[in-house]
């Protein structure tokens, strides 16, 4: 006979969450604001991730995209991809998740303090980008200059048209953006991001650079960042990869010998450079 | 370390007292030629003379399905951890098996301590036994891993007339004196043993590794663009075989059951592997390794590179059991690593 024993010990057990508000970002996007049922705070750092669980779905890795200086809750911003994420689209407020995590290395926010901050965001990857722009902001004082440069396919795909509107007319940061192609309707500048690095002056040496997007968008993004002199352990990305675990286990999110559950998924240039299949 | 001998004549009441004690799994015949850990009911099945077996015993600590958590789901949402383990006595793991065991228990205690398999693992005795016949396959002097010092808590070496054991763990002595009141090992006896133990490399000698242990990682940073894993890639079925009889490999994926009463159901892992073409694909479609021969070369750095860098000891302890299951005949890790060598 198999005996079955209960205990609070595993890795793999969720914690209990409610979703509390609820926000269509796009089409494809959808804002979950949640607290944990045990009233505490998430308490992560700006770039890491949770595991969302959905019982009798799966669970799914997803950035988290506030900022830990928003207290009480903490908010996902989930593109509709998956069978969890699509789930996860369907939740009304009220609606209870598990939660685990936070998970790996967010972004080396004491490292960033006194220096001007290149934040250079690609589609969704201005989900987790956002944890990191919303705390410089929260601590202003704390950075050097704050540029953000923000590119989308079309200007239907832009996220949190609330706080780009306000990075617009902000006087605390310099914000560029940018649409791959536009609707007709759009002002703005046209082309892959690539095209707004002419258009600003930097200090390299002073200047880090933070850069989250798709794939394909890396090597582009980080080649002009090194072509305007910032060095390249001033680069600093997030990495997308398989995710299951999220505690270093199951061996999906594997870089040659680099767990990026657990060593990522943020990371300086200069440390995965000659990783054969990171960028 | 404590030596004691069982006669051979009275090693079957042993085993047969350990299975009227607890569930024990050894070594039996499973078609002519063919071996597998399996249930014991009687001695008469076990099987110590054996080359290597199908599967190795991980699957008695990482099963290839497990529950890892129960939960309801719909009006009120719960869940709790489950963590199943029984006792259970495993008799006849070789040497290289014993390596292998030991690797994946630093794995999955480093970092994050995993606590489904810890349970299973420290749930378990394991009585080795020293290797008698080498499979064809199997290139353990190259891996370090014809003989051990540790990871058992009895061992025994066949010398004839019965068995010298090893004690390896306070409980393998508790359980020697409970079940086999051995007798002391004469010194006849512990020279034979040593003599025997010196040999067993030696079963290993047509089969070898041309790069010397610890240069392998070298080897393969050198040749991580070599053009082989394409060609290998050309035959390889990607059927992840190479990662299923593996001793070493522990990588799993994880999925939902829900019942037919869409509230209750169960979270469970079971085994994948890194040859299979969608290990490394995340939901939007990217699959970071696409190419099967990317795929190929992950599990020979894996096995050559990684887990040494980390661990310093291979990933790979050379049972070859890859190279046997492989269908194409491409998963050799003696061919791979000496071609690598040889640069073609």
């Amino acid at each position: 006979m198999t005996a079955v024993e209960v205990q609070q010990t595993s890795l793999y057990l969720p914690s209990l969450a409610e979703i509390v508000r609820t926000e269509q970002l796009t089409k494809m996007e959808k804002l979950l604001e949640i607290k944990l049922k045990s009233g505490q705070d998430l308490g992560h750092q700006p770039g890491q991730f949770v595991e969302v669980s959905l019982f009798g779905i799966g669970e799914a890795p997803i950035s988290v995209s506030s900022s830990p200086t928003k207290k009480g809750s903490f908010e996902l911003a989930v593109r509709a991809v998956g069978n969890v994420t699509k789930a996860l689209h369907r939740l009304e407020p009220g609606a209870l998740v598990g939660i685990r995590g936070p998970f790996g290395k967010g972004f080396p926010v004491e490292e960033l303090k006194g220096k001007d901050i290149l934040f250079v965001a690609g589609g969704i990857g201005l989900v987790p980008l956002r944890s990191l722009i919303n705390y410089v902001l929260d601590r202003r004082s704390d950075f050097g200059r704050v540029l953000v440069l923000f590119g989308a396919k079309t200007p239907a795909e832009q996220l949190f048209l609330k706080e780009l509107a306000q990075w617009r007319e902000s006087k605390n940061m310099e914000y560029w953006e940018t649409v791959d192609r536009t609707d007709g309707q759009w002002q703005g500048n046209v082309g892959v991001i690539t095209t707004l690095f002419p258009k600003i002056t930097i200090d390299p040496q002073k200047t880090v650079a933070v850069i989250v997007g798709p794939p394909i968008m890396y090597r582009f993004a980080i080649l002009e960042a090194q072509v305007k002199g910032i060095p390249d352990d001033q680069i600093i990305v997030s990495l997308e990869r398989r995710m299951k675990c999220g505690v270093g286990k199951c061996g999906h999110c594997q870089i040659n010998q680099v767990y990026v559950c657990q060593d990522g998924p943020v990371f300086n240039y200069a440390q995965i450079k000659d990783l054969k299949e990171a960028i | 370390m404590t030596l004691g001998t069982i006669e051979k004549k009275i090693f079957p009441s042993f085993i047969e007292s350990l299975i009227r004690e607890r569930e024990v799994v050894g070594v039996q015949e499973k078609v002519e030629g063919k071996y597998e850990f399996a249930p014991l009911e009687s001695a008469t099945q076990l099987c110590l003379e054996y080359d290597v077996t199908i599967l190795p015993p991980k699957k008695y600590f990482l099963p290839p399905r497990e529950t890892l958590l129960r939960f309801k789901t719909g009006k009120t949402v719960s869940c709790e951890p489950v963590l199943e383990s029984r006792p259970l006595i495993i008799i006849g793991v070789h040497p290289y098996d014993l390596k292998a065991i030991a690797q994946l228990d630093r794995i999955f205690a480093e970092g994050n301590l995993d606590e489904h398999y810890r349970k299973r693992r420290q749930d378990t005795m394991i009585i080795g036994v020293d290797i008698r016949r080498a499979s064809p396959f199997a290139f353990c002097k190259s891996m370090n891993s014809a003989t051990v010092q540790e990871g058992f808590d009895l061992l025994l070496t066949d010398i004839g007339e019965g068995y010298v054991v090893t004690v390896g763990t306070p409980p393998g002595q508790k359980l020697l004196e409970k079940h086999a009141p051995a007798r002391a090992a004469t010194e006849k006896e512990i020279a034979k043993r040593h003599e025997i133990q010196e040999k067993i490399p030696y079963l290993f000698s047509l089969n070898t590794v041309t790069t010397p242990y610890d240069e392998l990682p070298k080897l393969l940073a050198q040749q991580e663009e070599s053009k082989l894993f394409e060609e290998l890639a050309e035959k390889c079925f990607g059927c992840g075989t190479c990662n299923l009889v593996c001793p070493t490999c522990y990588c799993f994926d994880v999925e939902d059951d829900l019942a037919l009463n869409l509230t209750d159901g169960e979270r469970f892992r079971f085994w994948d592997g890194c040859l299979l073409d969608g290990f490394a694909k995340v939901a939007t479609g990217e699959n970071f390794r696409e190419d099967r021969a990317e795929r190929i070369r992950h599990r020979l750095f894996r096995k050559g590179k990684y887990i040494y860098e980390k661990y310093g000891e291979h990933g790979c302890v050379g049972c070859g059991r890859c190279a046997s299951a492989c269908l194409p005949d491409i998963a050799n890790p003696v061919d791979i690593f000496n071609r690598l060598k040889e640069g073609k």
